[in-house]
């Protein structure tokens, strides 16, 4: 895609977002979209450096809650709140990224679970969090002491600035050096190694942003419902940004926001149903595997751009390190290679279809 | 669970019922981690269904008495059996297609069934428990001089020590566990000798869920049988997993048991972290040996 017609799409997207309040439920619109920021902090871990998290619900809930608490009990404005809750998402990812880049593959996915389980447990339990019942009944305050943030409208293009800022954070990093970096370290992460890139620093940090980022969607969506709940830091949640990513396409900047927003929807509309949101999840899931792995940005953005303009194959991480627990490291890079090879022959099949 | 002893009983006894809580949950522990490490180490992929395929072994009990009037002693040969059936099945028809693919998108299958298996089971029963009563053989309690033992939470311990050895066994020390470690190390190789890989990779699964609801049989009498109760254990059994490292069969039972035990005596000394000493150990263990106590390094 040429220069300028980004430009022009970004434009047109951001027209639309502007004028969507006045068609669409407000508040519908502005989860939506903390959703979405959600989801892109998610997959700049999940798409450009291939480390699938599986706890990414404890950076958006330990936010939601330190903003919550900041804005209702210490009475602080919002602006102070988001900035505080924040900072504890990226502290948190501090942590958590240290220990988690130790491990590859499906290890990271156990303990980036096993760990956002104890800030769940510690949500539960510990006593600022209101256990069961949450912090409810967060005043939304003024912003900067002069914008009142009470009115739906105002508040909704507050969280859609907040979520162009993010959503151009990453894309900016996306685009960077430093962008470049962690994608060779998604393709062959021993050649990175072997250029001299510190990976497991560059890991850490898209981890430590990607958390901050998924603080930020928190802190505002516990502004927009005003109120913290156990349901932040679930695993469940955890587990609906990896669908959400997955169903709008793995490592395309526009995927993270259609899915999050068709997902935000479907609950929405299915809220009633009780357990069936979680069943027909389910179902979503083993049908994107199986099936539709390129998402639905991967699948559509080619016909729309053109082929040439067309974004990578998303797929999950090169690396097969994974598998590797019980191979040696020789064998290691030789497997990754037959992986490589096993994916070109995916590929393949699927424009065969 | 055991709350009535905090208040009727003095310390000591109380230390000797933690510690007992603490070694049935180790069961469970090493039951769940020994059959994720059955199912890594041929299919590669961490089954995320276990804690579903659990308290569907757990269910397929409460079915059998409550609907067919079969007791608990035959569901516990009946209910592995059913729920592995229907693992192999899940193989066969889903896992299979994506053997090829990143072992992520292994676990990213395994976690939608795990959605879909539990969402169906709460559409239909809830979220509230269900009561499994503890056969008469196993009723009462016998007084070991320094603590009362419930006679059944005894056999739930010597029956999973019996199991995990006896896997251990198999695995170690058999034919087939000789072909089926060597598939692990090496499958395309194991299939040049004309043994056919893809047959035992589906028994491997119907194996390691089989274990699962074994284990979900044993836990019925002990919690309810709802369709909740895997959800959370499963992350526990991840903890345990990374902690003892996947490599090693008897690695993944030491590890369940001393664990339990840890988490066990935590409840005694200090309460509040009785949740989270496990994944406290794991960040640990992370630290000082990332491979795990009983892992191979990566």
């Amino acid at each position: 895609m040429k220069r300028r017609d980004v430009w022009i799409w970004t434009a047109a997207l951001i027209g639309l977002a502007l004028v969507a309040p006045y068609f669409l439920y407000p508040v519908f619109l502005m989860q939506g979209l903390c959703m979405a920021l959600f989801a892109c902090a998610f997959d700049l871990l999940l798409g450009y450096v291939g480390l699938l998290s599986f706890g990414h619900a404890a950076f958006m809930g330990s936010a939601a809650y330190i903003t919550s608490h900041v804005c209702k009990v210490w009475g602080l404005p919002p602006e102070l709140g988001i900035l505080c809750g924040v900072a504890v998402a990226a502290a948190l990812g501090v942590v958590f990224g240290a220990l988690a880049i130790r491990r590859q593959g499906i290890y990271f996915a156990m303990i980036t679970l096993a760990l956002a389980q104890m800030v769940a447990f510690y949500a539960l339990e510990a006593p600022f969090t209101g256990g069961e019942d949450g912090i409810q009944g967060v005043p939304r305050g003024h912003l900067f002491g002069v914008i009142d943030l009470g009115h739906t409208l105002t508040m909704y293009y507050f969280v859609l600035v907040m979520f162009l800022i993010g959503f151009g954070i990453i894309a900016r990093t996306i685009h960077s050096p430093f962008g470049q970096v962690i994608k060779a370290i998604r393709e062959n992460e021993p050649r990175a190694i072997s250029l001299g890139y510190s990976v497991d620093r560059y890991k850490l940090m898209a981890f430590v942003l990607s958390a901050a980022l998924a603080g930020l969607a928190g802190a505002m969506k516990a502004l927009v419902f005003q109120f913290a709940a156990l349901t932040d830091v679930d695993w469940t949640t955890s587990g609906e940004v990896v669908l959400m990513t997955l169903v709008g396409g793995v490592g395309t900047s526009l995927g993270p926001i259609v899915g999050a927003f068709i997902i935000v929807a479907m609950d929405n509309y299915l809220a009633q149903t009780g357990s069936w949101v979680t069943i027909i999840e389910g179902i979503i899931f083993i049908v994107c595997v199986l099936t539709f792995r390129r998402g639905i940005v991967g699948v559509l953005a080619p016909y729309i751009v053109g082929a040439r303009g067309a974004p990578r194959t998303a797929m999950l991480s090169a690396e097969q390190g994974s598998a590797s627990v019980v191979t040696s490291a020789p064998a290691r890079i030789s497997e990754a290679n037959g992986g490589n090879a096993r994916r070109s022959g995916d590929a393949s099949t699927k424009t065969h279809k | 669970m055991l709350s009535w002893l905090h208040v009727a009983m003095p310390p000591a006894p109380l230390f000797f019922a933690q510690l007992l809580v603490g070694l049935i949950n180790g069961s469970f522990y090493a039951l769940l981690s020994l059959g994720l490490a059955i199912i890594f180490g041929l299919l590669n992929i961490i089954n995320f269904a276990h804690g579903a395929q659990y308290m569907m072994g757990a269910f397929c009990a409460w079915f059998l008495l409550n609907w067919l009037g079969i007791g608990y002693w035959p569901a516990l040969i009946i209910a592995p059996v059913t729920v592995g059936i229907v693992g192999i099945v899940t193989e066969r028809l889903l896992l299979r297609q994506i053997a090829h693919l990143d072992h992520l998108y292994g676990l990213l299958l395994t976690f939608g069934l795990a959605l879909v298996i539990q969402g169906l089971f709460r559409q239909k029963y809830g979220s509230s428990g269900l009561p499994y009563t503890i056969p008469d053989q196993l009723q009462g309690a016998s007084n070991l001089g320094f603590m009362f033992l419930p006679i059944y939470r005894g056999w739930v311990i010597v029956a999973s020590l019996v199991v995990c050895l006896g896997t251990w066994f198999a695995i170690e020390r058999t034919r087939l566990g000789a072909y089926l470690r060597a598939a692990t190390e090496n499958a395309s190789l194991v299939q040049a000798f004309g043994i056919n890989v893809p047959r035992m990779v589906t028994l491997t699964y119907g194996a390691g869920v089989a274990l699962a609801a074994l284990a979900g049989v044993l836990a019925a009498p002990i919690y309810q049988v709802s369709p909740l109760m895997g959800s959370n254990l499963i992350i526990v059994v991840f903890a345990v997993v990374v902690i003892g490292g996947m490599g090693s069969i008897l690695g993944a039972i030491i590890s369940g048991f001393a664990l339990g035990l840890i988490e066990g005596l935590t409840k005694v000394f200090y309460p509040e972290a009785s949740n989270t000493v496990i994944f406290a150990i794991m960040a640990l263990v992370l630290l000082v040996k990332p491979a795990g106590l009983f892992g191979r390094a990566t």
